[in-house]
C-alpha cells in the first residue's frame, strides 16, 4: 500500500509525536508513505475564516502537486484533511474554479488522488485484523475513550465516515489492540480548536468537559486523532484528576511493541507512564 | 400598518448566493444553538443569527461577536433538519463584515491574520514567529489585549518549548512563487478575495 503523505505543519512541531508515531506505525504495517514534495500549509481555520477563495486555493496547490503520483493523500491532521476535501470538492464540481486553478498553477486536475485521513487508511485499508495480527503487547485492561473531534467526521456528506454522531472506526481499532473502548457521548464534541490562543477560557471549559465526561464513563485515558484536540485536552484540562491523552497511533505503536513509543509519550503534558505501568504495559 | 420593504430585505439572498446555502429554510428548531460549543459566549445564538438574516438585520448580524466566535466545528450543519450548513454561512458573514468595515473580534481576528501572514511568508506556518506577531497585534489593539491570557499562554509555550515542540527556525517551501500567486487578488491573476490579506 502506497500513499502520498501530507504531514501538515504540526506534524514536526506541536504534534510531533503524532507525526512520528503515524510514520512509524505505517512503516511497521507495510504502508508506504511518500511525503508530498514542497507541500504548503492548508490554511487551517484562518483561511476560511477570512478568505474563502484562499481556503480552497492553498490546499488546491497540494492537490495539484499530488496529481503526478496519482496516489491517495494520507493526512494525519483532521483540519488539513477537511480543507483538502473542500478544495478537492471545488476542483471536482466547480468547472470555472478548476480552470482558474489549473491556469494559475499549470496542472491538469485528474480527480484521482483522494484526500484520506490516516485513521481511515489504518482502519479501512489496513484493517483491524491485520493490526491485531501484529500486536505483540495487547493493551489488556486499558479503558480508552475514543475521541474523534469535530472536523474529522463532519460535514458527513463530504467525509463519509461510518456515523457523524457516533463513529466507531477508532473503537474497532482499540479493540483490535486488546484495549476496551468505553461508551460515552462526547466522541465528536469540539475542544475549542484554535480558540486556545484567542479565547483560552472557552477552550478550558470545552476541553475540561470532554475530559470529565471520559472520566465519568470509566475511561483511563483518551485516544485522539487530531493534533489540536490532543494538545487542548492534554494542556487545557482542569478536572479533579489528570487524564492522559494519547494519539491513537501511539497506542497502536505501543501494542505493536515499537521501541520509539516511550519517546513519543515523553512529549505529553500529562505523563501517561504511571497509568501504563499500573496496567503492566511498559 | 404598512410594512416597508427596503433593500435590506435582500440580505439573505446575498448570503445564500455567496455561501451556497438556503437560510430561508430555517424553521427555528434551534438544534444548531443546542449543539453549538460556543453559543454560551455568543451575543446572538446560531438560530437567532439565521432568523436575523431572514429578517434582513444586516447591521446586527455583521456587527455581532457570534460570527467571530464560531469555531467551524460543523455540529450545527450536521444536525440541521433543513440541511443548512451554518459554517460556510459564518465564513461569508465574516468576510462581508470585514469588507463593510464592521469591527471583528480583536483577538480572533489577530490570530487568523497572523496565521495567514505566516503562510504568505514561509508557505507553511511557523508557530513561534506567528505567536510573536499575534501577541504584537494584540498589544497594538485598542484597548490592548496583550495581557489577556498571557500567563497561561506563556506557561503553555514554555512547556512546548521544553519538550522540543516549537521549532526556532521556520521552514520555507521551495516554490514560494506559487503561494504568492495564490495570495494575489482576484482580478489580478490571483485568487484572494480579502482586502487586507495581501497588504
Amino acid at each position: 500500500m502506497r500513499y502520498t503523505y501530507y504531514p501538515g505543519c504540526t506534524a514536526g512541531t506541536t504534534a510531533v509525536e503524532f507525526g512520528r508515531s503515524t510514520e512509524a506505525v505505517c512503516r511497521a504495517l507495510g504502508v508506504e508513505l511518500v511525503e508530498l514534495e514542497d507541500w504548503n500549509c492548508c490554511g487551517a481555520s484562518s483561511a476560511h475564516a477570512l478568505d474563502h477563495a484562499l481556503s480552497l486555493a492553498l490546499p488546491g496547490r497540494n492537490i495539484a502537486l499530488a496529481q503526478q503520483a496519482g496516489l491517495d493523500i494520507a493526512i494525519p491532521c483532521p483540519a488539513c484533511y477537511q480543507n483538502t476535501l473542500s478544495a478537492d470538492n471545488a476542483l471536482r464540481h466547480d468547472e470555472e474554479w478548476r480552470r482558474r486553478m489549473e491556469d494559475l498553477l499549470g496542472f491538469s486536475y485528474t480527480g484521482r488522488p483522494r484526500p484520506r485521513h490516516i485513521l481511515d487508511v489504518l482502519a479501512n485499508d489496513v484493517g483491524p485484523e491485520v493490526i491485531r495480527a501484529g500486536v505483540t503487547r495487547p493493551l489488556h485492561g486499558l479503558k480508552v475513550a475514543s475521541y474523534y473531534g469535530c472536523v474529522l467526521v463532519r460535514p458527513p456528506e463530504k467525509t463519509g465516515w461510518d456515523d457523524p454522531e457516533h463513529p466507531t472506526t477508532m473503537d474497532r481499532l482499540m479493540e483490535a489492540l486488546g484495549a476496551t473502548p468505553v461508551e460515552w457521548s462526547y466522541k465528536v464534541d469540539c475542544c475549542g480548536a484554535s480558540m486556545t490562543l484567542s479565547i483560552s477560557q472557552v477552550v478550558v471549559q470545552l476541553s475540561s468537559r470532554i475530559v470529565a465526561a471520559a472520566i465519568e464513563a470509566g475511561a483511563d485515558c483518551i485516544a485522539s486523532a487530531c493534533g489540536i484536540c490532543q494538545i487542548n485536552l492534554d494542556t487545557r484540562q482542569e478536572v479533579y484528576k489528570k487524564l492522559p491523552v494519547f494519539y491513537f497511533t501511539e497506542l497502536i505503536g505501543l501494542a505493536l511493541g515499537l521501541t520509539d513509543t516511550v519517546k513519543w509519550l515523553s512529549k505529553h503534558a500529562v505523563n501517561p507512564l504511571p497509568l501504563l505501568r499500573a496496567r503492566g504495559l511498559v | 400598518m404598512t410594512i416597508e420593504i427596503g433593500p435590506e430585505l435582500t440580505f439573505w439572498s446575498v448570503v445564500n448566493e455567496r455561501s451556497g446555502e438556503y437560510v430561508q429554510r430555517c424553521f427555528y428548531c434551534q438544534k444548531c444553538t443546542a449543539g453549538c460549543p460556543t453559543a454560551h459566549v455568543m451575543d446572538y445564538k446560531p438560530a437567532q443569527l439565521l432568523r436575523l438574516i431572514q429578517l434582513g438585520q444586516k447591521e446586527r448580524v455583521l456587527g455581532s461577536n457570534a460570527i467571530w466566535l464560531c469555531v467551524g466545528c460543523e455540529t450545527c450543519g450536521t444536525r440541521c433538519p433543513n440541511h443548512i450548513r451554518l459554517a460556510p454561512v459564518m465564513d461569508v458573514l465574516r468576510q462581508m463584515a470585514l469588507a463593510e468595515g464592521f469591527a471583528p473580534h480583536p483577538a480572533v481576528y489577530a490570530l487568523h491574520r497572523s496565521f495567514l501572514d505566516s503562510i504568505r511568508l514561509w508557505g507553511r506556518v511557523h508557530e513561534l514567529s506567528m505567536l510573536v506577531e499575534y501577541k504584537t497585534r494584540c498589544l497594538l489593539t485598542k484597548p490592548p489585549l496583550f495581557f489577556q491570557g498571557l500567563l497561561s499562554d506563556a506557561k503553555m509555550g514554555a512547556g512546548l518549548m521544553l519538550k522540543g515542540k516549537l521549532s526556532l527556525m521556520p521552514e520555507r517551501i521551495r516554490r514560494m512563487r506559487d503561494v504568492k500567486e495564490l495570495f494575489k487578488p482576484a482580478g489580478q491573476g490571483g485568487l484572494s478575495e480579502d482586502e487586507e490579506v495581501r497588504q
